[in-house]
This record gives structure tokens, sequence and C-alpha cells, in this order.
């Protein structure tokens, strides 16, 4: 049994001019110790379909169908206490900037001793205790139990986010761009850590990004949305060697590179649609170099061959009959 | 070519700490190049190495602590003229915050034409910002002005950042990370307008930035800089092909690349945390970090070492390896 | 010209908001209301309100709404009356403090340096000293202080407070890159504050204007109260004065007492209900949907 299997899942944000379809019939799933890397564009719906899963969607975000199974259990059919008594010891999530995810009034060590008083009953010294080594485990010297968030830098302050949200051992730890506001080099270094601790202690990853070579030395596997759909799914080497989606395609062209002779690049022409009136047929048709009849009239579904699905007209044609 | 852009010694030192802990930030130190007309030059630093204070410095911002700036001929005095500021504008990293959310898109346009372009008429700048805009990739022209930036992506409002500094006719423009903030698949549309900008309208650009393949996209020249010094410069390519400064090497290898397989030489425990440099002493700012570092990188400062006549790199490693050629 | 242009965007998307919001609508019906009185209180007046020709201490009916004055006089037509006393009084020091309040809060805040520790020095010492006694002690010495006197001794007292938020907001927009943008460009010192850092306080300022005629409003009718201001004029805190003097509790005349000072409650109401609203009309880019995130969308 998957460790997450998120069914067919839809997720509505309120406009003043009607739904937005942020998240759209997304199917999705997780073994334990795996790391599935969410990749695509600002506005792809990656971080609401994060942020569904861990069930912190709020107003104007609203489930409109499917569900998300952890180990066995609907998590959109549990109470708010039942789920509270879950979060942080299943899924623990690490937001995306540490900056603004980190209360400044409070020592590094207050806040842990907070999460871990909201989800366990562990006495002072228990909490104590497992604080300090949650912060070696990510690298950082105890002493800076007594810290406060702007005293640290920014890959520090990133480290302790991490250190927080492994305090009771989740099985499961989602990333929202945890790097986006590092340095290279601190980048690099926080990716290391995040899979040594993976390696040490077990834990799958869901990590959401928009900058696809970050992660692409890490993931196991790897999705691409686009519009709110996933357009492409496969192991992290076949969605790099062989991406089949031309928007994967384009992505993967719109990085420079530091190897081989300078070329001339051209991105993705275009914006990405609205969610409130998508275009009929495939959503990313208005951008599509590859563009064909049916493309506009017909949304093609995610076909899977041999473990490597894309939602394509060209890689899976569709026979009219 | 002639040069557009001379700056010498230029120092930046800011004073920190409360009434006890008193102490000078040296936030740039000795920074010596030029840049010449027609030419991308990258400036390529971390946080804290002292790059966006060199370009608000050449913004006029602020004024340096010490150093001569040579613009166009002139020596820059610490007031800037407008048409100093004119003839080399800002474009700013933040989307967001560079541009104010309760005017018009047109507005900064037309009121940056009318203090820099007082020869053409009120209609003519109309005229004038449209193209402006559709220079930059924003069309139709006329439709954009009247929208306000929240209806702007990102990448819109950067294009938006670019043809304001376009406005004044410059020779020179100071990008400060314009595309940091955007989205990778974004990034290379506003870096091909600052290639087409260079090659139309012959306008010279600084690109500061912190990630060196984008560098390497639209950079002629490379200046990679580390806690306010210049560690390495070069013509791009050489820099690439062979980076000599320990910092530039580790910039190198820790830059994501998904075609290479990752490089093990990158040590572990470097957890990359440029220094605050405040009341510095002598010797290598990079020595801490440094894999070939020696005794006498800690106490004396590092010579220059020219690898080539368009390549140099601020090491005593490197000196050391030349000199036994 | 372009100042007329926004100001009519500003009143189309206000109207447009309060068709939304309930809270303010409200708030702005009770002061359109308060202000159709105060313009045109003749139109509202059964009778004349100074005329002492009534049955004295008579109660509820037709002809008196809210009864008499134990000298006569009908209480209703008083409560209009002194309508548009009370609502000047509150506009017009709300209005003064307020462009009070922006002068100084804004220079302080962009000026820098000793421009703005002298602002500030005076801000302070302003702010420190004890308003009620020092009311009191001015109207006190000016004897029967007149509706100007008023004014000026409110927005003397008042200005402090304003000017302190608005420099702090000030400061916090101070380096937002848009600001920078203006300076690189080429922009005087002037034009940075008036057109680029304003604009987006407008809010505050608003809220400002709103809680300084309240405070206005109180304190007015406060002093009133007590006998300070020109017991003669025609307005709510007059009547309370009127109405203690003469024991209205005690001698069964309780509305004598209350009509005044539930119309002070619904101006007070009314301001602020309209002060909830502000925070959107200002800044068009301002929607509660969707979180700012870094990264942003192509």
């Amino acid at each position: 049994m998957s460790l997450l299997d998120v069914n067919d899942l839809c997720v509505d944000y309120a406009t003043p001019n009607g739904p937005a379809h942020a998240v759209s019939h997304v199917n999705l799933s997780l073994e334990a110790g795996e790391f599935l890397a969410i990749v695509g564009e600002s506005g792809c719906g990656k971080t609401t379909l994060l942020f569904a899963i861990a069930q912190l969607l709020t107003y104007p975000a609203a489930f409109t169908g499917g569900s998300v199974v952890f180990n066995g259990l609907d998590l959109t059919s549990l109470s708010p206490e039942e789920l509270r008594q879950r979060r942080w010891r299943d899924i623990s999530v690490v937001m995306q900037s540490a900056m603004n995810a980190l209360n400044p009034t409070l020592s590094i060590g207050e806040q842990l001793a907070d999460a871990c008083r909201a989800h366990t009953d562990w006495d002072g010294e228990r909490i104590a205790a497992r604080s300090a080594e949650v912060l070696q485990m990510v690298s950082i010297d105890p002493v800076h139990l007594a810290s406060y968030a702007y005293q640290l830098s920014g890959g520090m302050r990133q480290r302790a986010m991490i250190a927080m949200a492994l305090l009771l051992e989740p099985q499961l730890v989602m990333m929202d761009e945890p790097t986006s506001a590092l340095d290279v080099v601190a980048q690099r270094s926080l990716m290391r850590q995040v899979e040594d601790l993976r390696q040490r202690l077990g834990f799958s990853v869901i990590f959401v990004t928009h900058d696809m070579s970050v992660v692409s030395h890490f993931s196991d596997r790897l999705a691409v949305m686009y519009a709110g759909e996933v357009v492409e799914l496969g192991s992290t080497r076949q969605v790099f060697d062989q991406s089949r989606h031309p928007y994967t395609q384009g992505l993967m062209e719109a990085f420079p590179s530091l190897l081989g002779a300078p070329r001339a690049l051209t991105g993705i022409a275009g914006n990405p649609p609205s969610l409130v009136e998508p275009p009929p047929g495939c959503l990313f048709a208005p951008r599509c170099k590859y563009v064909f009849e049916t493309c506009r009239v017909l949304a093609p579904e995610l076909v899977d061959r041999e473990g490597h699905a894309t939602r394509c007209h060209l890689v899976n044609p569709v026979v009219v009959a | 070519m002639s040069e557009v852009l001379g700056v010498e010694e230029l120092s930046r030192h800011f004073r920190v700490g409360g009434f006890r802990s008193r102490g000078t930030l040296h936030a740039v130190d000795d920074v010596t190049f030029t840049i010449a007309a027609g030419e991308i030059v990258a400036l390529v630093g971390e946080s804290g190495s002292g790059k966006s204070t060199i370009a608000r410095v050449l913004a006029g911002l602020y004024p340096p602590t010490s150093g001569r700036i040579t613009f166009e001929g002139q020596v820059l005095g610490t007031r800037f003229t407008r048409e100093t500021r004119g003839r080399m504008p800002m474009v700013f990293q933040d989307p967001f915050g560079s541009i104010n959310p309760v005017l018009r898109v047109g507005h900064g346009l037309l009121r940056a034409l009318k203090l820099h372009r007082p020869d053409i008429s009120r209609d003519q700048r109309v005229d004038e910002a449209v193209t402006l805009l559709e220079k930059v990739g924003l069309s139709p022209g006329g439709d954009v002005m009247t929208r306000y930036p929240h209806e702007l992506s990102g990448g819109q409002r950067q294009r938006l950042g670019f043809a304001q500094a376009l406005a004044s006719r410059p020779s020179l423009i100071l990008a400060d990370e314009p595309v940091s903030m955007l989205d990778v698949s974004i990034r290379i549309g506003l870096l091909n307008v600052m290639k087409e900008l260079r090659d139309s309208e012959g306008v010279s650009l600084l690109y500061i930035t912190h990630d060196l393949a984008s560098a390497r996209y639209v950079a002629d020249r490379m200046i990679v800089l580390y806690a306010g010094r210049v560690a390495e410069e070069g013509l791009t390519e050489e820099v690439i092909a062979t980076p000599q400064h320990p910092y530039t090497q580790l910039l190198m290898s820790s830059a994501p690349d998904p075609r290479l397989p990752l490089s093990e030489d990158v040590e572990h425990s470097d957890l990359g945390e440029p220094p605050k440099v405040i009341d510095p002493h002598a010797g290598c700012r990079f020595a801490p970090r440094c894999p070939l570092v020696r005794d006498e990188c800690r106490h004396v400062d590092p010579p220059r070492v020219d690898v080539s006549a368009t390549h140099h790199a601020v090491c005593f490693a490197v000196a050391e390896s030349w000199a036994s050629r | 010209m372009k100042v007329l242009g926004a100001l009519g965007r500003v009143a189309r998307r206000a109207i447009n908001f309060l068709r939304r919001d309930k809270k303010a609508a409200v708030g702005a019906v009770i002061i359109f209301a308060l202000a159709l009185v105060a313009a045109f209180p003749s139109w509202f007046m059964p009778h004349d309100p100074t005329a002492e020709i009534y049955t004295p201490g008579a109660g509820l009916s037709l002809n008196h709404l809210l009864g008499t004055t134990s000298f006569g006089q009908d209480v209703f037509s008083q409560v209009i009356a002194g309508t548009r006393e009370s609502f000047l009084i509150a506009m017009i020091v709300g209005a003064l403090t307020t462009v009070i309040s922006v002068v100084i809060g804004l220079s302080a805040a962009y000026s820098g340096g000793l421009v703005d520790d002298g602002l500030s020095l005076l801000t302070d010492v302003v702010l420190v000293i004890p308003t009620f006694p020092l009311i009191i002690v001015i109207t006190a010495y000016v004897k029967n202080a007149s509706f100007w006197m008023l004014i000026f001794v409110l927005v003397f007292t008042g200005w402090s407070y304003g000017a302190r938020q608005l420099r702090v907001q000030a400061l916090s927009l101070r380096n937002r890159d848009y600001l920078l943008a203006a300076r690189a460009r080429g922009e005087s010192g002037f034009y940075v504050v008036f057109v680029e850092l304003l604009p987006p306080m407008t809010s505050l300022i608003v809220a400002n204007f709103l809680s300084s005629a309240l405070y206005a409003v109180l304190a007015a009718s406060g002093l009133q109260f007590v006998g300070l201001g020109n017991i003669n004029d025609q307005s709510w805190g007059t009547m309370l004065y009127w109405a203690q003097n003469n024991e209205a509790l005690a001698t069964g005349l309780p509305l004598w007492a209350l009509a005044p000072g539930v119309a002070i409650a619904i101006l007070g109401s009314g301001l602020a209900l309209l002060n909830y609203a502000f925070d959107e009309i200002a800044n068009p880019a301002l929607r509660p949907v969707r979180a700012r995130r870094k990264v942003v969308a192509a």
C-alpha cells in the first residue's frame, strides 16, 4: 500500500469572477521513503496542491472533489481535532520563506518547544533534549536554541525550519520552495542535508519548486504541473532525459547552462491561461509549438506508459471515430 | 571600444552597531573595473558580497566612502545630476516592490520621459512611451499603459522596469538582480531583452546576480565578488572554462545542472555563509572556507595574478601555480 | 486635472465598495444623513429650538417627539439644531489635524536626520502634554469658548498622535524600491513624498481623519458639558450641560439628557463603521484573496 494516495483532487479558489480551478483532477501516489518533486511555474497550483494534501487550505480556497489517503486513512474525512493530533507526527510542512514562517519574537528553542507542546505531552527535559538533537541533525550548534531568527543567516533559518519539521519523526515531510530564498552554495548545502537526513531517517519528501534543476539530483520521481493539472509524471531521469510533454521540453530549454557551447534559448512564449475561464481542449494549446486540431477541442488525459505518464495528444494519439 | 564607466578603488563602508558595539561594515573595498560601450558585464556574488551596494552607489543612492567613479569621461561628484541619473538608470530586483502599486503603469514611464527628454512634446511622449513598451515586448503598448501594476505578471513588470530605464536614452543600465525573483522559465525572456538592448540599442549593462549560469548567458565579461572584494575577473568564456579562484570554483560546482552528475568534491561541511566584514584585518576574506588556504592567506592581502590579458584572479594559490609555469 | 480624475476614480470605487460591505454602507448612510441634517436643519425641525413656549416637562407626544425641557423647549428640535455644530466640529477638527499630521509625519519620515529628530521631539512633547487639563485651562482662561476657539484647542492637542502613526508608516514605506526608483530617476524630494509616498498611505490617512473626528466630537461635547463651551450655542454638548444643570434625570425628564447622548453615539458609530472600510478603496492592489508569495507568476 502506498504511503500517500491523492485521488482526483480538485481545489477551487473563490474569485470575484467565479471559481478558479487551481487544482484539477490530480492523481498522485507516493511510497514510503520516496522523494517526489512537483515542478511548475508560479500559479500552476503546486503550492495549492501541497496545502490541500496537508489539509491547510483556508478560504478562499476550498476542496471541490477527490480524496487524500494517507496510510489508508482519508484525511479529508477527519475532524479538525483528529487532524491536529496527526499533524507533525505523520506529516510536517516546511514553508517557503523561513523569515516569514519563524516568529521573530520567540527564540528558536521556544518555537521548537511550542511545536512539541502542541503535538505531544512531553515534559520540559525531553523537549529540550529533542530540540538540541534536531538542531544537531541539521548541523546547527544547539547553542542557537537561544538565538532569534534575525540572528541566523538565511541558510541557517531554513535549516532550523527543517529541524522543526523533523521533531516528531514524521513519515512525510512536505517542502514548499525551501531553497528559493537562498544563494546557490547554501542551496546545494541544504539539499545535501535533506538527502542525508532522508537516507538516515527514511521519511518521504514532497518537494514543490519552480526550479527543476534544484531537485534534479535528489528526487526519485518528478511531476510537472501546468494550470492546475499534472502534465507529465515519471522517474526524474525519464522526465529530464526523455521529456515528452511540449511544456516540459520548453522548461528544459529555458535553463542556461554552464556547460557546453553557449547557445540562444527562447523560453516559452505566452502566459498561463485563466483558471476561471480555461480554454477548451488542452490547457497548454495556446502556447504549444506542436498544436493541432484535436488539441483545441479535446482535453487530453494523463496516460501512463511504463511508469512515465504524459497528458498530450501528440504523445498519446486519440483515435477519433 | 570606448569606456563608459570606470570604477577605481571604490569602497563603501557603513557604521553599524549600537552604543557599545560600534563597528564599520566594509561592504565594498577597493573595487576596480571598467565597462565599455555596448558591453554587458556581470557582477556575480552571493548575498553579502557587496554587489547590490555597488549598484546603489553607482545609481547615486549612496555616496562612496572612497574611490572614484568616472562616467562618460567625467568624474562623478557625490550628488548626481539629473542627467547622469538619466544616462545610468537602475532596474530593481523586486517586481512587486519596484513599481508604485497605486499609480498606473504609464505614470513612471511618462515621468521618466518628462524629466529626461525635455526636447519632446507631451503627445510625442505618449507615443514614445508606447514604443518603449513594445521594444521590451509589452504589447499592445497603448493598452498596457493604462493598466495597474497588479494586473501585470512579474515578468511583465520587470520588462516595464527596463522600458523605464530606456526612456532616458541611457548609455549604461544598472540591473540589480532583475530576474532573481522570477520563475526560471520566465528568466530567459528577460535575459533575451537585455541582449537585445545591447545589440540593437548599443546600451551597456551591468548585470548583478548570484546565478553564474545566467551571467554566462548574457555577459561578455564577468566579475566575481566575494565579501566586498574582487576575486576574479575576465571574459565570460575564459572564466567559465578555466575558473582560477577557489571561490569561483565553488560557485561553479554548486550550481545545479541537471545534465551533470552531482559533483562530489564540494565539502559537505561548507555550509555556504559569506562573512559580514566588520572591522577586518588584512588577509584573504575567503580563507576560512578555502580548500587551498595557506598561512599567508590569513595575514596578507592576496595579490592580483594576470592569467591572461583578459583574465585575472586575486589569490595566493593562483599566484603560486602560475609562478611555477 | 489629474487630481480631479483621480478623485473621480476614488469616488466610483468607493461607491462600488460600499455596495458590497454592509458595515461601511451603514456608516456612510449615517454620516450622510447627519450631514444633511447639519446642512438643512430647518427641514427637520418641527419647532424653534430656543422658544420656551411649550409646556415644560411634557413627556413624549406627537407634537414633541422627545418631550420638552424644563424651560419648555422642544427637545427634538434642539437635537436637530445641535447637529450642525457637532458635525462641523468633527469634520473641521478631523480635517485640520489630519493635514497637520500628514505634513509633519511624512516630512519627518522622509527627511530623516536632524529634521526628523526635531519634528519627532515636537510631536512627542505635544503628545505627552495632558490633553484634558490643557484644554480646560485654555478654555477656562478664554471664558465661554466660541466655536473656533474649541476647534483651535482640539486641533492643537490632537494632531500629535496621528503624526506619530503616519511617520511610522511612512518610515516603513520609505525604503520600498519604488521610492528608490523614483529618486534614482531624478525626481525631487517633494514629488517623491506627495506623489509616490502619500497615495499608498491614503487608507491610514483616512482612518486618521475618522478617528480624529470621533475624538473631536467626544472632546467637544465633554467640554461643553462641563460648561467650558459657549453655553448659548446650540449643540449636543450644551444640551447635556443644561440638562445636567437642571437635573433632568432626577426630575423625570430623561430624554433631555439621553437624546443628545444618543446623537453623539450615532455620529461616533457612523465614523467608526466607515473607518472599517477604508483600506480597500485606497489601494487598488489590495485584495484579500491570494497570499503574496516571493516567486511571482509568469
